[in-house]
């Protein structure tokens, strides 16, 4: 059975109904997963979290919806018209192309008609998802850019070097997977990880580099440093209101549905059934698929949230030196490793063959070695004490500087000069005293 | 060929829509009481700063470093995918040329390194 085919003779009218469906399902996720981070981000700090509307407080993200676009819609005069009114657009529309080639559950039939959980598979699938989180990036600094103000063309150029560094972490992650799969396509991924095991196991290294990356290319905590309120007010969407800021909303957390279902899909197995269920072939089969689809990417999201409710947000320069100077490097050497390892289980190689190439390898890391910056030593002061820990000791022998003005009338009076009369009118009363008892001496 | 991309195509045409309309509907939704306060760059309650960032803004050069290196990366990446593709057809030779390339790459990223480029302050 070839799924590609199952999936090439859809009729016109199933492709519709599955676009509008996967839209829908797109906007119930991004409605849900507002709704569960502020619920469980509620029980880790000890609160209920939104109750109120609906059971569990579940339409309370709707009511917030449809409260946004009731919202006086403003556009500071000092915009520029047209970048700012298309900015939203651009940001929220590669979110929900992304969602296109996520594979989404193995064959069912729908309407009599059999066909995959997917709307469509495309032989450049990973690449489409990296070029359309690409493109949000330009409806991000265009945003930021346009607004005409400074919060939201810092908050703006913030994001983008964020999230251009972290793609580049999140492109080199996938590669181990391509190697593996020896297809971009992400369908032939979820079904590789069905006969080779999945890719978690196999590629833990990877794994890891996508998760981290992952949430930077989100800009979500702990690196949602573009919307650093504290810094930046709201960041790029500082100067957006009404639905024009729910654009921005909704495409964020489709974005992060997206890269939770692109975690399940390269790493976790896509819609393959955990182990111990996977020997039995019903488990594998039609809509159940769904469902541990779903699971999955349930937990992933989960992760997100449990994220952003256990640790504070970066320093900026630490997380950009966490892309650039570790996850950048580690993935490339890991690169090479996992490359290396499949090209000498497929070609029969001798030791002598192994020996040298290893060598060469070998000295060229040496060179890079040298070639890296050296730590600069840290100088010998003994002035910072520490009573026994890390935390430094204030100094002890603090000795209080003198009042300067103070200061100013005892050095005219020992010149033997009289004091000006003081200027200010209100003072404390002792102050005053001195003045006039200094005067008449 | 080029049949399975339209369904992205009708997604993309599906999510435009729907943004543009938004985009389009909203002035006319919500209220419209439009004050000079309201108007203006928002900076935290003063008076905004005279002169447009727009057009007249600067901004730190780490960012065109951040910008080129990312380039040069995203170039990198875009060679790494076919090579992945086609590793075990290539074989050792790919292997090794791939390894020489990294390496090439990684040269200049270890002089940017050197030279302070990824560090920020």
């Amino acid at each position: 059975m070839n799924y590609r085919e199952l999936l090439a003779d859809d009729p016109f009218w199933l492709v519709l109904i599955k676009v509008e469906l996967v839209f829908a399902f797109l906007m119930i996720m991004a409605l849900f997963m507002i709704w569960f981070e502020r619920r469980v981000v509620g029980r880790m700090q000890h609160r209920p979290g939104p109750n109120r509307a609906g059971p569990f407080g579940l339409l309370q993200s709707l009511a917030d919806g449809l409260k946004l676009a009731f919202k006086e819609d403003i556009r500071p005069v000092l915009a520029d018209k047209w970048v700012y009114l298309l900015a939203p657009v651009i940001s929220a529309v590669p979110a929900f192309a992304a969602f296109s080639v996520v594979p989404m559950g193995g064959p069912v039939t729908i309407f009599g008609e059999r066909t995959l959980l997917q709307v469509t598979d495309l032989s450049v699938g990973v690449l489409v998802v990296l070029a359309a989180s690409s493109i949000g990036i330009y409806g991000v600094v265009l945003a930021g850019w346009s607004s005409g103000s400074p919060y939201p063309l810092l908050g703006g150029m913030r994001s983008a070097a964020q999230m251009i560094s972290y793609e580049i972490a999140l492109g080199l992650s996938v590669v181990g997977v391509i190697l593996y799969a020896g297809s971009l396509s992400t369908l032939d991924i979820v079904v590789a990880q069905g006969q080779q095991g999945w890719f978690v196991f196999l590629l833990f290294p990877s794994f890891a580099v996508f998760c981290v990356s992952m949430v930077g290319e989100t800009n979500r905590a702990p690196f949602d440093l573009p919307e650093a309120e504290s810094e930046l007010v709201g960041g790029f969407h500082t100067e957006y209101s009404s639905l024009k800021f729910a654009l921005f909303f909704l495409a964020e957390y489709v974005n992060i549905v997206t890269v939770s279902a692109m975690a399940t899909t390269l790493f976790l197995g896509g819609w393959q059934a955990p182990w111990p269920l996977s020997q039995v072939e019903m488990f594998n089969t039609g809509w159940w698929t769904f469902l541990w689809f779903m699971g999955k990417t349930v937990v992933v999201l989960f992760v997100f949230v449990w994220l952003r409710g256990t640790l504070p947000r970066m320093r900026y320069d630490q997380f950009m030196s966490l892309g650039w100077k570790v996850l950048v490097p580690a993935s490339l050497v890991w690169i090479v490793l996992v490359s290396g390892v499949r090209a000498l289980r497929n070609a029969d190689v001798t030791t002598t063959q192994i020996l040298v190439v290893g060598g060469i390898l070998l000295g060229v890391l040496v060179l890079l070695a040298v070639l890296l910056p050296e730590r600069p030593v840290p100088e010998d002061d003994d002035s910072v004490a520490t009573a026994g820990s890390d935390y430094p000791l204030p100094p002890l022998d603090l000795t209080v500087p003198p009042v300067p003005r103070r200061a100013v009338v005892r050095d005219a009076t020992t010149d033997g000069l009289r004091p000006q009369p003081a200027q200010v009118t209100a003072g404390s009363p002792d102050e005053r005293e001195e003045e006039r008892s200094d005067g008449t001496s | 060929m080029l049949q399975p991309y339209v369904p992205l195509v009708l997604m993309i045409a599906l999510a435009g829509g729907f943004a543009v309309f938004s985009v389009v509907i909203a002035p006319y939704v919500g209220p419209r009481r439009y004050n000079k306060a309201k108007l203006d760059a928002y900076e935290c309650g003063i008076e905004p700063s005279p002169q447009p960032v727009v057009g007249g803004g600067r901004m730190p050069v780490a960012y065109y470093l951040t910008a080129m290196l990312f380039i040069l990366f995203d170039i990198e990446i875009v060679f790494l995918y076919p090579y992945a593709v086609a590793a075990d057809a290539l074989g050792f030779f790919g292997f090794v040329a791939i390894t020489l390339y990294i390496v090439a790459i990684g040269l200049a990223y270890a002089y940017e390194w050197r030279r302070g480029g990824l560090d920020w302050n």
